[in-house]
């Protein structure tokens, strides 16, 4: 199946059939070449290419490519010895280490980090007469220098396989360690090791020959290293000669690492269009010319390129936030309400584009057809925007003052001073105990409820007229969601913001919010009030989905509690 | 910080420690026919031994690795076989040489291939390409190979560079960098060709942080998303991409200094190999590791100073 993928590729073909005409030239060598690699001809010495030798003569008056093709099995066979030794070595520890972990993934992992602190050239050059004298023996030595590329690779993949629920089931039902090793996890570590054993061999040859052309290796039989030496040293006498062998190791080297990367490109499927399709031209939307809501989008159609064309994920979302209003955006992942949001800050992912009729008019400005410099403008100040997820949306780089400071000098123009102390009053106010502390703290030192408070004071520090909270409590514990939701309703009050809350959490609508869209594989599907829409669930999906919200009960005790 | 640092000079003193004694170990095993090659095929088995007694090397393994232990914490590495020369003294006197010629390279490399890899980072188009295009030749390249295709064109045909002899900086500056040019292009060739796609694919990985979202929530301008934020936290992994290619550097300069006839590390690694002058390679490696795992400890510092969550592990 992969490999008939790789075969589409052009480039993976053109790489594969070299290799095989160089290793095959290089096996059948005798039957090949026209010359003696070590047959002396004194009229030939440093020749021109075509003159009775295809590529010419070397300094000694042998065939050049006669040579190449007998050296090539020299360099192959040192190649494949140290790869072999790399992949031995690399893939069992490797194994070792991810599966059975704690003290000897230690040791493994140190001896690992040894190995690559090595400057492999020079200690190849130390160990040589001690490993006697052959290039081979250096080439051994050289696999274990590059088997901690394999270990690594094989411990992590080991590690990420080793609780998926198959490798369980193995070992309950019995199967022998080495067995699951075997059977389950060899076999999908198989193709990274692939990719990299196309670069290990491909600096074993590069490396090889440069032990060789510094004189390394043995005389007598021809290396493409050894033919370079030659080619240098007759370099004022013949300058085409280092011309052949370069290109040869090249040539190797480079389908070597063309073949990885096309595997690589196949398994990871990073296949993308040459180019992104133009995306349609946006119609323009009708004005609307009744007294128009905070934010009203009409038709909003979302699609990221593919393979043919935009693959939509928003098809036609209208939704309208009201002044001081808090609207909640609920469905499953997947159904588009994260999309619906980012659409109104503009913060797309790469290649997120709108679509057709699509319109976002903010206080009366279209935002779809705004330029990016002008919808800038608007976010931090007119827009704030909470994320999910606390501690992955601050930059672990800077404490965390600064990341309140830098936006509120950005947005307000305040003097460095009144940005700082504006940051620890909002700190205050999102309700952080110890605010100097916590300003002068880095992310990682911040617990998540903190860090999501930290974040809420960011989004609510330009004083926004629309507040867009992405699932602002899911990542949070329960017992700090309750706080964190009550801070949210607070701060909504206290400036009058609108706020577009994204959740999947019927509980949290209850709590907070005034009206709610329900959203559906990319459209929505009933908007309400809250409590008529908790109360008469006018559209299936809402009736399944607050059907099992009921399951565990809780939200729906403290509606009826809230609002009875 | 200290305590970060502290741990980490004692992890690298082991390392060095445990990497002398298994290359010393290896190295000093095949030492049998060293006293031969000194005093040639006519000596008695008497002088054969009395030069063995001289070497040390009558002695167990173990304790002559206990005597050059002893000798080389006190910066003492020994005698060449061949030269006589003390190792520490050849060893001073040729690594300033190459240091020039790595710190040189890996200065460019930096330079260069944060420039390419960030703007095709952010750019993408045919800069990415051209990037990915120039990843595989650097690596399919051998840089002794690009020295050679260089030394023909600009030394052979057009002879505008020395294709050989070095001259100290001392001496006269303008041949030190002419001399300089041809080397430290063959290496920077290679090694920024891989650098420049890895800082790609750092700044590219950040550039899809969360946080970098949030950061333009706020309304910070996308220069200082891009040249405050991104590109520090991108300064880790890039900083691990250079010491890497600092240490592959020291090991292409070998055989770079042979092409270009240049007397430093290199070349004295070269002929003590070629002899067996097994005090001078010891010496070499030793003090290679000392440098790598230096520089190694400069990048975790920085690295911990860049971004204080790094220190915490």
């Amino acid at each position: 199946m992969t490999a008939r993928k790789v075969f589409r590729n052009p480039l993976a073909v053109a790489a594969l059939v070299i290799l095989l005409v160089i290793v095959l030239a290089s096996i059948f060598a005798p039957l090949v070449a026209p010359h003696s690699p070590t047959a002396l001809r004194l009229d030939k010495i440093n020749a021109g290419p075509g003159s009775g030798y295809l590529l010419g003569g070397d300094g000694a008056g042998r065939d050049i490519f006669s040579r190449l093709l007998y050296a090539g099995r020299n360099t192959l066979t040192g190649a494949v010895i140290a790869l072999s030794v790399a992949l031995v070595l690399g893939v069992v520890s490797g194994l070792l280490s991810g599966y059975y972990g704690g003290l000897l993934d230690g040791v493994l992992g140190w001896g690992a980090n040894l190995l690559m602190a090595l400057p492999t050239m020079i200690v190849l050059l130390a160990l040589f007469q001690a490993l006697g004298s052959s290039i081979y023996l250096a080439m051994v030595a050289f696999g274990v220098m590059l088997s901690p590329g394999f270990h690594r690779l094989v411990r992590s993949q080991v590690m990420a396989v080793k609780h998926e629920l198959y490798v369980d089931a193995a070992r309950v039902s019995g199967l022998s360690d080495p067995r699951i090793i075997g059977r389950h996890v060899l076999l999908v570590v198989r193709a990274p090791i692939v990719i990299q054993a196309a670069v290990v061999a491909g600096i074993a040859i590069v490396v090889q020959s440069g032990l060789e052309f510094l004189g390394l290796g043995d005389p007598g039989t021809p290396t493409w290293g050894g033919m370079l030496q030659d080619a240098f040293t007759n370099i004022y006498t013949s300058r085409v000669a280092i011309w052949w062998p370069g290109l040869t190791i090249a040539l190797t080297v480079a389908s070597l690492v063309l073949l990885g990367n096309a595997i690589r490109d196949v398994i990871q499927r990073t296949e993308r269009p040459r180019k992104p399709p133009k995306p349609p031209e946006l119609v323009p939307a009708t004005p609307d010319a009744d007294e128009l809501p905070l934010l009203r989008i009409t038709n909003l159609t979302v699609g990221y390129p593919s393979s043919d064309g935009y693959r939509e994920v928003v098809h036609g979302v209208d939704l309208d936030v009201r002044h001081g209003e808090v609207m909640g955006l609920v469905g499953e992942s997947g159904s588009g309400k994260t999309q619906t949001a980012f659409s109104v800050l503009g913060l797309l992912s790469p290649g997120g584009t709108l679509l057709g009729r699509s319109s976002i008019a903010f206080d009366g400005t279209e935002l779809a057809r705004l330029p990016e410099s002008e919808r800038r403008s608007l976010r931090g100040r007119r827009i704030g925007y909470i994320p999910q997820e606390p501690m992955s949306n601050l930059d672990p780089c800077f404490r965390v003052g600064e990341q309140l400071v830098e936006p509120l000098r950005a947005v307000s123009g305040l003097s460095k001073q009144a940005a700082v102390a504006e940051a620890l009053h909002l700190l205050e106010r999102v309700g952080i105990p110890d605010p100097r502390r916590t300003f002068a703290a880095y992310p990682h030192e911040i617990s998540g409820g903190m860090a999501q408070r930290v974040l809420i004071a960011g989004a609510v520090s330009g004083k926004p007229d629309l507040l867009i909270a992405d699932e602002p409590t899911t990542a949070l514990d329960v017992t700090v969601q309750a706080d964190v939701l009550e801070l949210l309703r607070g701060l909504q009050t206290e400036f009058g913001m609108a706020m577009l809350l994204v959740t999947h959490n019927f509980g949290v609508v209850a709590d907070i919010c005034d009206r709610v869209a329900v959203m559906q594989d990319g459209r929505i599907v009933e908007v309400n009030d809250v409590r008529p829409l908790f109360a008469s669930p006018q559209h299936p999906y809402t009736q399944t989905l607050l059907g099992s919200t009921l399951e565990d009960s809780t939200p729906r005790t403290r509606l009826e509690v809230n609002h009875a | 910080m200290f305590g970060f640092i502290g741990r980490r000079l004692v992890a690298c003193l082991v390392l060095v420690a445990v990497i002398a004694g298994i290359t010393f170990l290896l190295a000093f095993s095949g030492t049998s026919n060293v006293a031969r090659n000194l005093l040639g095929e006519s000596a008695t088995p008497d002088q054969l031994a009395a030069k063995n007694a001289e070497l040390g090397l009558d002695q167990p393994l173990l304790a002559q690795l206990g005597t050059w232990a002893g000798h080389a914490v006190r910066g003492d590495l020994g005698i060449s076989w061949f030269t006589n020369e003390p190792v520490a003294q050849a060893i001073a006197n040729r690594l300033p040489v190459t240091l020039s010629m790595v710190v040189l390279a890996v200065s460019l490399t930096a330079l260069i291939s944060v420039g390419l890899g960030v703007a095709a980072a952010v750019r993408g188009g045919w800069l990415d390409r051209v990037i990915q295009v120039l990843s595989v030749a650097g690596f399919a390249l051998p840089n002794f190979w690009v020295a050679l295709v260089l030394v023909v064109f600009f030394s052979v045909t057009l002879g505008v560079l020395p294709a050989t002899g070095y001259v100290r900086l001392s001496e006269s500056p303008g041949s030190w960098a002419a001399a300089l040019v041809l080397p430290v292009v063959s290496l920077v060739i290679g090694s920024t060709a891989s650098a420049a796609q890895q800082v790609r694919g750092a700044v590219i990985d950040v550039l899809r942080q969360d946080f970098v979202r949030t950061l333009r929530a706020r309304g910070i301008s996308p220069r200082s998303v891009l040249f405050r934020h991104a590109l520090r936290n991108a300064a880790i992994p890039a900083l691990t991409v250079l010491s890497l290619q600092f240490i592959a550097l020291l090991g292409g300069a070998v055989v770079i200094e042979k092409v270009f006839a240049i007397p430093g590390l290199g070349t004295l690694t070269v002929n003590a190999a070629l002899q067996g002058d097994v005090p001078v390679l010891m010496g070499v490696v030793v003090t290679l590791v000392v440098l790598v795992v230096i520089v190694n400890l400069v990048i975790d510092v920085v690295s911990g100073w860049v971004n204080p969550k790094v220190r915490v592990q």
